[in-house]
């Protein structure tokens, strides 16, 4: 680990953390340091586990049956998995993009206000502040103000994105997962996500899970590279792509496989 | 070689399953167009004067005045036929005694039939019973109680079999006192009866006199209705929670698998087991009331129809897609919150057309409630009483209708009224859960 995520602080910690499928290890006793306030990039090939281990940190994966984890998970400190962790509580804490965007069957308005409405008895005013505030920040408050109370499936695939992402930024999370959130989407609308992780950066510990390794090399600060389970390689962004210490990074990130 | 054997399969299959549906939809119409033309008969019909004065009788309904001018009318039209009679007793007591002997009981068989078909006699004290308060009230039985009066129906046998001979009274009763009421009857019937085209919607909504002789199915549709909304209301919250259970709750094993093959299993019991099982539980065990009740019944439907509600919830449920409760567990919304919130309101089309479609079925089912709800007989159960009251019901009274009434024969109209109305009925709730499901499906696409 070098100097700079030290002094930045580390927000999420994973301690020879693994990931069974019943007997199959999805995620072998990996290390991962993710720094607080920067974008960290996952990326590997597919079934290399970096889904799993996303999905890990927010707890998705206990709605799979059969699957466990053992280790440890740091969360500032907490363990994840343990056992006074109440898991909703924890996803209020860190968010999660899809890789397919999932609005809900309601309206733009309802989408956003989904997670406040769970968590807290907001007045009708806050509400709409915080509902401006997140389409604001997610790109999307000019698209959609005057059509807020409208079906939000009714939305484009890059909109649709961004109204899950205002959504997930409605609870005012800590830390974003973001799970290949680009894959289902054209360029234009992929360059509208990058733009904004590049705007979030700072502002949320962004974890993201990508197959596109120009994407991580644009907009992450650290990237770490996963093989079979097993985490061959993290370093900075610029470090791993320009001078890779592993002969399998290389092989990945020049195309050779993957 | 092998292509065109391909092809020829699906042909055939093509073929089979165009057969299959024209078959189905030919067989439908053949069942449906007699009930509904001759269902529409008992909302739609030549009434005659009696039927008027009945509706003013019975019911109150009617211009007295226009009845009088009518009455006054028709007595022009009857006078003959009953000054007839009355001069034939007389010429009777007069016969020689073999003579009397052969007619009387032929004259008494004309008499008997005149009141038939135009009501009591004047003068005479009135009759005990309603029906016979009333002569015909349809035209086209008016033809049939004449068509008696005019004709002795006799039976010819030979080595081929029986035949039935008709034959006129008239020739019978040539050269007396009574012959003009055949001439009058034949020739002046319309005149009697004062055919009319007679629109009578309220036939959905009156009670029925005399044990359905008059009057209409109020009673039975709305026993029908209690009895399929009340099983609704206890199958539509347990069959909704338990479809829950099954998809978002329970995890697999041998006690969830044993859950589900008891529900298979109940979708499969034959509905009067269901029947007994309503009279020897609610009734018997639980003593939900004294006896026969709207409620014991709305029981006993609301557990017949219970397996389909699961059924069609847990498949609404399956249907929503994985990436809604993964969007709504990832706020942070728990398990319940998650089903309350996102995941039953994208599956509610599914779960209406499933609703709907078993109260259809609990409409039109017959055994369960025979046992725990039904009575042939019955006046319009008042809100207040559905605890505690037996009610008619449109399947079951139609039943009893068709096979146990002592006058099968003359309320065919009745019995196809209300065939019509319940077929009606079950196809307006079908209808609804297309109509409703389309409408939420809408809301839901944006």
């Amino acid at each position: 680990m070098n100097e700079e995520a030290k002094r930045e602080g580390v927000h999420l910690e994973a301690r020879g953390f693994s990931v069974f499928y019943g007997a199959h290890e999805a995620v072998c006793k990996v290390d991962v340091s993710v720094p607080c306030g920067l974008v960290t990039a996952i990326i590997g090939p597919s079934g290399c586990g970096k889904s799993t281990f996303l999905r890990a940190i927010n707890r998705m994966n206990d709605l799979i049956p059969g699957c466990r984890a053992a280790g440890e998970l740091l969360f500032d400190g907490q363990n994840v998995y343990g056992p006074e962790v109440d898991a909703a509580v924890l996803r209020r804490r860190v968010g999660m993009v899809f890789q397919k965007p999932n609005p809900f069957p309601k309206s733009i308005y309802d989408n956003v206000a989904y997670g406040p409405r769970l968590h807290d008895r907001c007045k009708r005013g806050e509400l709409d502040a915080i509902v401006e505030e997140s389409l604001v920040n997610a790109a999307l408050w000019d698209e959609v103000k005057d059509r807020l109370h409208m079906n939000a499936l009714g939305l484009s695939g890059g909109q649709a994105q961004r109204l899950c992402l205002a959504r997930a930024l409605a609870v005012k999370p800590e830390i974003l997962l973001m799970d290949e959130p680009t894959s289902a989407l054209d360029p234009k609308a992929t360059a509208r996500i990058e733009e904004l992780i590049v705007q979030l950066r700072g502002r949320y510990t962004i974890a993201i899970v990508t197959h596109n390794m120009q994407q991580a090399a644009r907009v992450s600060d650290r990237t770490a590279f996963f093989y079979e389970g097993n985490l061959v390689e993290f370093d900075a962004t610029e470090t791993l792509f320009t001078r890779p210490r592993e002969k399998q990074t290389e092989d990945y990130i020049t195309g050779r496989f993957g | 070689m092998r292509l065109k054997l391909r092809k020829l399969m699906d042909h055939a299959l093509t073929a089979g399953g165009y057969l299959a549906i024209g078959g189905m939809a030919l067989f439908l119409l053949w069942v449906l167009v007699p009930v509904f033309t001759k269902g529409f008969g008992a909302y739609v019909f030549r009434g005659t004067v009696e039927h008027r004065r009945m509706m003013l009788g019975e019911f109150n309904r009617g211009d007295l005045a226009r009845l009088r001018a009518e009455l006054a009318e028709v007595w022009r039209a009857r006078e003959p036929v009953y000054r007839a009679v009355a001069a034939f007793e007389r010429e009777l007591d007069a016969m020689p005694a073999a003579r009397r002997k052969a007619l009387r009981s032929a004259f008494r068989e004309v008499r008997e039939g005149v009141a038939v078909l135009l009501g009591p006699e004047p003068g005479v004290p009135l009759p005990a019973l309603t029906r016979r308060l009333y002569g015909q009230t349809r035209w086209e039985q008016a033809r049939e109680k004449a068509a008696d009066i005019l004709f002795e129906e006799t039976w010819e046998y030979s080595d081929a079999g029986s035949r039935r001979v008709l034959v006129p009274r008239a020739e019978q009763f040539e050269g007396t006192a009574l012959a003009p009421v055949f001439d009058s009857v034949e020739r002046d019937l319309a005149a009697m009866m004062r055919p009319r085209l007679t629109v009578y919607p309220r036939f959905l909504t009156d009670r029925s006199i005399d044990a359905h002789f008059f009057g209409g199915i109020g009673p039975e549709v709305l026993g029908t209705l209690y009895l399929s909304l009340g099983a609704m209301l206890v199958a539509v919250p347990l069959g909704i929670v338990a479809a829950v259970y099954f998809q978002e709750y329970a995890k697999e094993g041998p006690s969830v698998a044993f859950l589900r093959s008891c529900v298979n299993t109940l979708a499969g019991v034959p509905s009067v087991v269901f029947g007994l099982f309503g009279l020897a539980f609610f009734i018997n065990t639980l003593r939900v009331s004294p006896g026969k009740s709207v409620l014991a019944g709305a029981l006993t439907l609301a557990l017949l129809v219970l397996p389909t509600v699961i059924r069609a919830s847990e498949e609404a449920i399956a249907a929503v897609p994985r990436a809604f409760k993964e969007g709504a567990m990832a706020l942070g919304a728990g398990r319940f919150r998650t089903v309350a919130t996102v995941i039953l309101p994208a599956a509610l089309p599914g779960i209406l057309t499933g609703i709907v479609i078993s109260m259809g079925r609990a409409a039109g089912e017959t055994a369960p409630i025979i046992f725990t709800a039904a009575v042939s007989v019955g006046q319009m159960v008042k809100p207040s009483e559905v605890l505690s009251q037996p009610t008619p019901a449109l399947s079951w009274n139609l039943y009893n209708l068709c096979t146990e009434h002592e006058a099968v024969e003359e309320l065919r109209h009745v019995q196809f009224g209300m065939a019509a109305t319940l077929v009606l009925i079950v196809l307006a709730l079908n209808l609804a859960a297309i109509l409703l499901r389309a409408r939420v499906a809408r809301r839901l696409k944006g």
